[in-house]
């Protein structure tokens, strides 16, 4: 019997294991996958929570309602991986071999790396975004909060969908003007790059947006620590924002597995070839999503692209062919901008961010890099075909590869 | 994209400054176009820069963290060297492309 492991059941693992199954022979190939949660979180639902739009019911499902029959899934922590023996080794002394793997284990947010910011203050009048408790603690600070000086902070990049903290600010505009309170809030999106978003077309549209939106913008500024008795975030030039509210998005991380077994870069990030998705270290090693070092946006979207590669590329390593899955960094985001609408921006490693129509040229029904109604439409709908069509591994009417078509340049 | 001439040699620069071609550099070049940008490099700064070079070679990605790991200047020195943007300036005068460290 030959064997895949997958290691991560989150976005990137689950569409693997659904996709694979599909293809490879049952009296054949074992598949196994590995993670230490049971619960599969609707990630871009987070942003939402804070604001009422979603509740935490909204967001959670059990992971093992997506595995596939056929294959097993084992609930436990990862030691490393022993790429020389072809082995996986789990915390538990359970040894695993494997012929192929495929590495999903994403990102996570580490706070503790920002000297202050998992202080007093943690979880009281300074909230993440990116985890559970993060957010619903928000929502609750939310509902009760008077007013002043809303900060968010970027504290470095890579980040998991850089454009989330843009959507976070617009749509605290918003929310805040409902509740009749926006002249009482004052807003900075504080961040170290040069402006709203790396990509210039993009980053000078939304600039615009947040400028419109009386949205302060502190740019090159790179988070060194909090003060928490004066409520303060400090920069390594001793630049300082003060704040009464601070949503930061911390320093992020790959697994702590990934550092053990040797496989990664300095922030645990798996060393990736970024055309063929295999590890630069074993060739029988793939690595999907967030976990990979690959220069693109950390987001489900990109996961989705790039597991039409992976799957390509690992059923021509099984057979023996040449890789013929070439990734091209195709990411395609909704942007929340706030009062129900949102916009779209479609881009890939060499194409930043273009105005124009999508996925049909011309006639849209989204709008790329503008505001429109639509595209807030198309942001909730996602959720439903997350949980349906995603993550089972089902066909999208959306192909893997970037086009220019409907591309104004 | 342009030409300049720095220190005797003609450099190849994008829109930006960056060179397009890290293999034109050399440390005579990197202290000519420091210079006209106002900065002089001490043996410390040439000693950030090498690391950048042999990081960009070797395919890596560039972050102000993993400069700070690197062992030759924690960040806080690293900003004390290059004051206001130092991974802009730093690989500018390094010779490389423009880090995209983020997307």
């Amino acid at each position: 019997m030959k064997k895949l492991v997958i290691l991560g059941a989150g976005t990137g693992g689950t569409i693997m294991a659904n996709k694979m199954r599909k293809v490879l022979e049952r009296d054949e190939w074992e598949i196994t996958i590995i993670d230490k949660f049971k619960t599969h979180y609707y990630q871009p639902g987070f942003l939402f929570i804070p604001f009422g739009t979603y509740t935490k019911r909204d967001v959670i499902k059990p992971k093992a309602d997506f595995i596939p029959i056929g294959v097993k899934y084992i609930n436990a922590e990862i030691d490393r991986i022993d790429g020389e023996h072809n082995k996986v080794l789990l915390n538990d002394g359970v040894q695993l071999n494997y012929d192929f793997l495929i590495v999903a284990t994403g990102v996570r947010v580490v706070p503790e790396e920002t000297p202050g910011l998992k202080g007093e203050l943690w979880h009281k009048n300074i909230f993440d975004f990116y985890t559970i408790e993060g957010t619903t603690a928000l929502s609750k600070f939310f509902k009760t909060w008077e007013g002043g000086e809303l900060v968010l902070n970027i504290a470095d990049n890579p980040i998991k969908c850089p454009v989330a903290p843009l959507e976070f600010v617009m749509y605290a505009d918003a929310y805040f003007v409902e509740r009749g309170i926006r002249d009482k809030v004052n807003i900075t999106f504080v961040t170290p790059m040069e402006g709203a978003f790396t990509k210039p077309r993009a980053s000078k549209v939304l600039g615009n947006l947040l400028k419109k939106k009386n949205i302060n913008v502190v740019p090159n500024f790179y988070l060194e620590r909090v003060d928490n008795e004066n409520k303060k975030i400090i920069s390594y030039d001793e630049k300082e924002v003060p704040f009464d509210c601070l949503i930061t998005i911390p320093i992020h991380m790959g697994d702590e597995m990934v550092e053990r077994s040797g496989l990664g870069d300095d922030m645990n990030f798996m060393l990736t070839d970024k055309y063929t998705l295999q590890s630069t270290k074993f060739e029988n090693i793939f690595v999907l999503g967030d976990a990979a070092n690959i220069p693109t946006s950390k987001a489900g979207s990109v996961v989705h692209f790039a597991a039409e590669i992976v799957f390509e590329n690992l059923l021509c390593a099984i057979e023996g062919r040449e890789l013929t899955g070439k990734f091209d960094g195709h990411s395609n985001c909704y942007i929340e901008t706030g009062f129900g609408k949102g916009a779209l921006i479609d881009f890939n490693y060499d194409t930043e961010p273009l105005p124009g129509s999508f996925p049909f040229p011309g006639i849209g029904p989204f709008g790329l890099l503008k505001e429109t109604r639509m595209n807030h439409y198309g942001k909730l709908m996602f959720r439903w075909i997350y949980w349906h069509v995603l993550l089972k591994g089902k066909e999208m009417p959306i192909p893997s590869e970037m086009y220019m078509a409907g591309k104004k340049l | 994209m342009a030409q300049k001439e720095i220190a005797g040699k003609m450099i190849d620069l994008d829109e930006n400054g960056y060179f397009t071609d890290p293999d034109q550099w050399s440390k005579e070049v990197a202290l000519a176009y420091a210079a006209e940008h106002g900065d002089t490099l001490t043996d410390k700064h040439l000693e950030v820069i090498e690391y950048i070079r042999e990081k960009v070679k070797s395919g890596q990605t560039l972050t102000i963290r993993s400069i700070g790991k690197s062992g030759i200047v924690d960040i806080k020195g690293f900003y004390k060297l290059f004051p206001g943007a130092p991974l802009k300036k730093a690989t500018k005068y390094a010779g490389v492309s423009k880090p995209a460290s983020c997307v």
